[in-house]
């Protein structure tokens, strides 16, 4: 069976649309392949728009991790936006892929990578639109095996209805046990169906498939238990961990967009998992233990990638980025090599305590200065303790005084508001600190205009955290917080009208709440909010607070629970998670213990630096830290070229 | 430093393209392909590139202009083939000419646009190119970032004349192959620069204000050349200078009243 490119039939309705370029494909370092030539064919979806999509590592890595295979062909797919939705409906043209505008469902596969929660309507358009049906028991074995990925499908519980299987963790080594699997099936004939592919992935233990397990209630609504029914398939399934990131140095060819994207740089991941143990963080949870990708592994992925790219920016990510054993080494010898070329480095995720200004002037020396970024997360020294964000006010006092004198000017700093045993005057304390970093502004730079940006986000509790029994804060609570917090700014105009402060209000934060540590009943709600027109509900624009609360009533309510319910209310020790029965390796008594500490302000330390607290991930997954200092080093040494980070020989003359 | 010319088309499903877009496009694979880039001081250093005016979004082109400044002197042939591969297909590089002075944009004054109808007959488009030419001024209405405004479209149009040509201007093979089972007028018309730029949409608009005429589908159109207008009113290469002074001074010097343009 070949497959028609939908082009044709889509290029005519192009000029209807807004952003048309985004939905073209062409960018560079996209591979197209031979339908009849491939003998596994995944369709990989970022359910967000084109420009949000297009940069996810992820994505990327997964992309061309599959299409290295021979006999594997992987094309993605977004979001399209309503205006392109309901022409598509009106002249029949399915959902497609943005490499050879193929029609989704005519895939094996769809993998679909869930940042966030707040894309799981999207996923629901991309089905409907691609003729495939919305509940995966309505599935046929023509229709694509559809696949969840990313952070949220560590508790996929709420899309169960939607999905055949959810993969934790890593994504490079199961694209491919599970491409195995479905090349082997499909040589075979197909033995036993839809139904046996789904029981072989479930078996490996590796792969969540919710059909496959049945949860019982109790009366109070609260989760009985949560256990297979059939043979073959394990009580648990376990996340996936890549632990030599040097030996997986994707992606070696990003992809670059002729649509402007929200990412506009090359990205290096410099190592994966954070041990640092901010409570409210999921990422430095599910992620652990910590692995360094090598100097030399980062050097070389760098020029390779600036080679098949042009970026003029190289952003090293992970979730700490100054944390890496040898980030001076790594920044100055980076500096050194694109002295002259115009290519800036950016690190996007900085703490205050492990910064300092000789790393904030070589990330400057080649470019752009950008804006120094920050996160205390907490207004005062006691929350922080809560959250175990162990920055002082003094560290970041000193580090922003030592950038304004080095000549920066403005600096932006990140809270969360409505974290656990928060009170007003916690949220306060953030407009003193504002305060004081422009007091220590003007008094080391002798100068008026200094700036300080505080950006404000909703606390959410989360699974497989220390936090996933709190109640969440109340949308009324937060908004009032937040407008003391406004005011207490403002009451002093002379240093107020240097402080720009950043904040959505918290009623999205709360359906985000809903959707994080939900279980299966709320799939009920986000079928009717999608079936009611719900669609890109990350952005402020489409997001209908109303429209989740009424479904959260309709659905939920007959069956004696609410929304309330799922999110502000606390749980209890011994409660059955939904998440229960997905193991991230973390114990869940060690979770327990440091919640209690949370709630004594009691903080932890970090493994890579004190003795092991238990945590419970390595023995669980048997994995270990993974932290140089290697001291190799990076190479080449010397600088690579003249106004370009290539050099082209044949160019220039005699 | 040198100043290079270069001449490019913007083919096929790359039309989509917006003018942002096509220059994050050019600078990345100018660092692609090794050109020495000269860069901005200051602040925010930016590459020295600077653009002749731009093809709208969803409008091809086989005559787009562009100006680019090098630290190291580079052969303009070796860069149009370096760039012309770093680009994406559809981004093609036509021309490269070393700079001989004056100044680029002077020399563009009107555009040559061929615009496909799809779906309307060349007869039918004829009684409506007969119709606008006849009239005056034909005011349209364009929608554009500060509410609508009313262009006059009739003074730009120079010359519209229906073509009996089938054969595709743009060269994207695979999706832009003509479909010879229906209808389609070709109009080649001459626009004068004017403010504001009357664009091919506007002449569309104003044919359905002359004559009802509504597409049943999209139109595609192409800028073919831009220039200066000579006294026959045709179109006057832009690099006629740079390539009289790449043959070297005496030869063929002030035949179309350009070449001795001030440096």
């Amino acid at each position: 069976m070949s497959v028609e490119s939908v082009f044709p039939a889509l290029e005519p309705l192009l000029p209807r649309v807004s952003k048309p370029v985004q939905y073209v494909g062409g960018e560079l370092n996209a591979t197209v392949k031979d339908w009849d030539s491939a003998n596994v064919r995944w369709a990989l979806m970022y359910p967000d728009a084109y420009e949000v999509g297009l940069p996810n590592q992820g994505v990327m890595i997964l992309y061309e991790v599959l299409n290295e295979q021979p006999d594997v062909l992987a094309e993605r797919t977004y979001a399209v936006w309503p205006d392109l939705e309901a022409l598509m409906r009106e002249h029949g043209v399915p959902q497609f892929t943005v490499d050879a505008h193929r029609p989704v469902g005519a895939f094996d596969l769809l993998g679909v990578s869930f940042a966030t929660e707040l894309g799981y309507t999207n996923l629901l358009t991309a089905l409907d639109l691609g003729g495939i049906p919305i509940h995966a028991a309505d599935r046929t074995d023509d229709h694509p095996v559809v696949v969840a990925g990313g952070h949220a499908a560590f508790n996929p519980e709420p899309i169960a209805p939607f999905i055949d299987a959810a993969v934790l963790g890593d994504g490079e080594e199961a694209v491919l046990e599970i491409t195995d699997i479905v090349r082997a099936w499909k040589a075979e004939g197909r033995p036993g169906g839809r139904d046996e592919l789904l029981t072989r992935l479930a078996e490996t233990g590796g792969v969540y498939v919710p059909r496959f397990y049945d949860v019982e209630y109790l009366p109070d609504g609260r989760i009985q238990r949560v256990v297979p029914n059939r043979e073959r398939v394990p009580y648990r399934v376990f996340k996936r961990t890549t632990m030599d990131l040097d030996a997986w140095p994707y992606p070696k060819q990003p992809l670059v967009p002729l649509a402007e994207s929200v990412h506009e740089r090359m990205s290096v991941e410099i190592f994966r998992g954070c041990t640092r143990g901010c409570r409210f963080c999921q990422a430095g949870m599910i992620t652990r233990p910590v692995r360094e990708r090598s100097i030399e592994g980062i050097g070389a992925m760098v020029q390779r990638g600036l080679e098949a790219t042009g970026f003029e920016e190289v952003g090293l990510l992970s979730l700490s980025s100054a944390d890496h054993s040898e980030i001076a080494e790594i920044t100055k010898g980076l500096a050194d090599r694109y002295e002259g070329t115009n290519t800036s480095l950016s690190l996007p995720s900085t703490r205050v305590d492990a910064f300092n200004i000789d790393l904030a002037n070589e990330l400057s020396r080649n470019g752009r200065r950008s804006g120094l970024t920050f996160a205390p997360e907490g207004g005062s020294e006691r929350i922080r303790r809560v959250i175990n964000k162990m920055v002082s006010e003094e560290d970041l006092i000193r580090t922003v005084s030592a950038a304004f004198a080095a000549g920066w000017r403005q600096v932006k700093l990140y809270f969360m508001c409505g974290l656990p045993t928060e009170t007003d005057d916690d949220v306060l304390q953030i407009a003193e600190m504002a305060k004081n970093v422009i007091r220590a502004g003007r008094e080391v730079s002798g100068r008026k205009d200094i700036r300080c940006t505080i950006s404000i986000g909703g606390f959410v509790p989360k699974p497989h955290t220390p936090f996933q029994w709190a109640g969440q804060c109340d949308p009324d609570t937060v908004d009032s917080r937040l407008r003391k917090l406004r005011e207490a700014v403002n009451s002093d105009r002379s240093l107020g009208r240097n402080i720009g402060m950043r904040y959505h209000d918290g009623k999205p934060s709360l359906i985000e709440g809903l959707l994080s540590r939900g279980d299966r009943r709320v799939g009920l709600v986000v079928e009717r909010v999608w079936r009611e027109g719900g669609r890109f509900d990350g952005w402020s624009e489409h997001f209908s607070y109303e429209r989740w609360v009424d479904a959260a009533r309709v659905e939920l309510e007959p069956l004696g629970v609410d929304l309330d319910w799922f999110t502000t209310r606390e749980r209890e020790e011994l409660e059955v998670l939904p998440w229960d029965h997905l193991d991230s390796g973390l114990d869940k008594e060690w979770l327990w213990a440091d919640w209690q500490d949370a709630l004594d302000e009691r903080e932890q330390d970090d493994c890579r630096w004190t003795p092991c607290f238990d945590c419970g991930v390595c023995p669980a997954m048997g994995t270990d830290i993974e932290v140089g200092p290697t001291g190799r080093k990076l190479l080449p040494i010397s600088p690579v070229g003249k106004g370009s980070p290539v050099r082209n020989p044949t160019l220039v003359k005699g | 430093m040198q100043k290079l010319r270069l001449r490019y088309a913007k083919r096929g499903r790359l039309r989509f393209t917006s003018h942002r877009d096509v220059a994050r496009t050019f600078e990345r694979a100018l660092r692609r392909a090794g050109v020495p880039m000269a860069y901005s001081q200051g602040f925010s250093p930016h590459p020295k590139v600077s653009w002749v005016g731009a093809a709208p979004t969803g409008v091809a082109s086989e005559a787009e202009y562009v100006e680019v400044q090098v630290v190291e002197a580079v052969d303009p042939e070796a860069l149009r083939v370096a760039l012309d591969q770093a680009l994406p297909p559809g981004l093609d590089v036509l021309e490269v000419v070393q700079a001989a002075g004056g100044n680029l944009p002077e020399r563009v004054e009107a555009s040559a646009w061929r615009i496909e109808l799809p779906g309307v007959s060349p007869d039918r488009l004829s009684e409506a190119v007969a119709a606008l030419l006849a009239a005056e001024s034909v005011e349209v209405e364009r929608l554009t970032k500060d509410g609508k405004r009313i262009v006059d479209v009739r003074p730009a149009v120079l010359s519209a004349e229906v073509s009996a040509q089938v054969t595709s201007a743009s060269s994207d093979a695979e999706h832009d192959a003509p479909d010879l089972s229906r209808p389609c007028g070709i109009l080649m018309t001459v626009v004068r620069q004017s403010t504001p730029t009357v664009r091919p949409d506007d002449v569309l608009s104003a044919l359905r204000a002359v004559a009802d005429l509504v597409p049943p589908v999209p139109a595609k159109a192409t800028r073919m050349a831009q220039g200066r207008l000579d006294d026959e009113g045709r179109l006057v290469d832009p690099f006629a200078p740079d390539r009289a002074a790449e043959i070297g001074p005496g030869s063929g010097s002030g035949a179309d009243g350009v070449v001795g343009d001030r440096t």
